[in-house]
C-alpha cells in the first residue's frame, strides 16, 4: 500500500501491511503507525463511524476509514491513502479542516434563538413538513467527506460547500430559529447555494446517505420565495 | 447583478427555451419534407410577426441564458472573479446582436 507522508508538497510512502479478517482501512493505518513507521501522522477518535475524525482519501475517493473494509476497496490488495482533498495538508494524512468549518459559520450555521430559558418550551411537530425537511439533513457529523467530494469546492475555492448548506437549510426549516433572513442572504450567491451544479458528488458519498444536494435546491427556491430578503 | 438574480434569469430563460427549441425542432422536421431551399424557408417567415416575434424571442432567451452559463464557466475554469461578469456581458451582447440581424434578414 501506498501512504501519503510529508504537506502538499510530500509524496507516497509504499508499506506492507498483512491481511486481516474485516480488516478496515483504519486499521491498516493504525498497523503503519505502531509496528513500522512511529512518526505517521492520522486522525482518528472513535473507530466506528460516529465522530466524523477519520475521512481521508482511500484509492482516490472520499471516505470514513473506520468503516471502509479493505476487502471491499482494496483491487488487487492495493491501497493508496491520502487526506482528504480540497483542504490544505497539515502533516501525512492530516488535513487542516479551519477552512471547512469557517464556511459553517459562514453559512451562518449557529443556531440563534427565538426565546429566553424563561419561556416555555417550543413545542415543534414531529411529523410537520419543516421539521421532516429538517431531519433529513440533521443527521450531519461534520466529517467533510462530502467537501472534498465536490468538484465546485475545487473550482471556487470561496463556495461554502454541501456541509455548511446542508447545516443551513436545516436551520431554515427549524420553527425556533431567528436569523433566516440574514441566513438566507449568507448562503445565497456566487459563494453559496447558486454555484452547486447539481451533480451529486457529495449525495453519492455522503457516508451518512445524506443529501446536500437536496438541502441546496431546498435553499435556491427559498431564495427565489423570499425575493429581496435573499440578497 | 447579484448572483441570485442571475440564477433565476437563466432558470426562466431555461424554460422559455426548452419550448422555444421544441418549436423549432418540430418546423424543422415539419420543414425538411420533400427537400429544403432559401426560397421555401423565406416564403414562410417573410413579413411574419409571428415568426419575428418567435426566433426574437429565442435568440434573446439564449442570449441571457448562455452569458450566464459562460459567466459560471469563467469563474470556475478560468478562475475569473469581477471580470467574468463582463466577459458574460461582452458574449450575450455579441450574441444578441448577431441573432437578431440573422432573424431580421429572414423575416424583413
Amino acid at each position: 500500500m501506498k501512504v501519503w507522508r510529508g504537506g502538499a508538497s510530500g509524496s507516497f510512502q509504499s508499506f506492507e501491511v498483512p491481511r486481516q479478517p474485516s480488516q478496515t482501512v483504519l486499521d491498516v493505518v493504525t498497523h503503519i503507525q505502531r509496528h513500522l513507521d512511529p512518526t505517521l501522522s492520522y486522525r482518528f477518535a472513535c473507530r466506528v463511524g460516529m465522530c466524523g475524525s477519520c475521512a481521508m482519501t482511500v484509492n482516490g475517493k472520499p471516505r470514513w476509514t473506520c468503516r471502509t473494509h479493505v476487502d471491499k476497496v482494496a483491487a488487487g490488495g492495493r491501497l493508496e491513502i491520502s487526506p482528504l482533498a480540497n483542504l490544505p495538508v497539515v502533516k501525512d494524512l492530516v488535513a487542516d479542516m479551519r477552512e471547512f468549518f469557517d464556511k459553517w459559520a459562514r453559512a451562518r450555521g449557529q443556531f440563534t434563538p427565538t426565546t429566553t430559558r424563561a419561556d416555555e418550551f417550543a413545542i415543534v411537530d414531529p411529523a410537520s413538513a419543516k421539521r421532516r425537511e429538517a431531519d433529513a439533513g440533521i443527521e450531519c457529523i461534520g466529517c467533510g467527506v462530502c467537501y472534498a467530494a465536490c468538484d465546485v469546492v475545487k473550482w471556487n475555492p470561496d463556495y461554502l460547500g454541501p456541509a455548511a448548506l446542508n447545516r443551513a437549510w436545516t436551520l431554515m426549516n427549524d420553527a425556533r430559529d431567528g436569523a433566516k433572513t440574514a441566513r438566507l442572504a449568507a448562503v445565497a450567491g456566487d459563494a453559496g447555494c447558486h454555484s452547486c451544479h447539481t451533480m451529486m458528488s457529495c449525495t453519492e458519498h455522503c457516508p451518512k446517505h445524506l443529501s446536500p444536494t437536496r438541502s441546496i435546491s431546498g435553499l435556491k427556491r427559498m431564495t427565489w420565495r423570499l425575493g429581496e430578503a435573499g440578497e | 447583478m447579484n448572483a441570485r438574480r442571475l440564477w433565476i434569469a437563466q432558470r426562466l430563460t431555461a424554460m422559455v427555451l426548452a419550448a422555444c427549441v421544441f418549436v423549432h425542432l418540430a418546423t424543422i422536421i415539419y420543414a425538411v419534407r420533400g427537400g429544403l431551399t432559401a426560397a421555401e424557408v423565406l416564403a414562410r417567415t417573410r413579413g411574419s410577426i409571428a415568426w419575428a416575434a418567435f426566433y426574437g424571442v429565442f435568440v434573446i432567451a439564449a442570449a441571457i441564458h448562455g452569458g450566464i452559463g459562460l459567466r459560471a464557466i469563467a469563474i470556475e475554469w478560468l478562475a475569473m472573479r469581477r471580470s467574468a461578469g463582463w466577459l458574460a456581458l461582452v458574449v450575450a451582447t455579441l450574441l444578441l446582436v448577431l441573432g437578431l440581424r440573422a432573424v431580421a434578414a429572414v423575416i424583413a
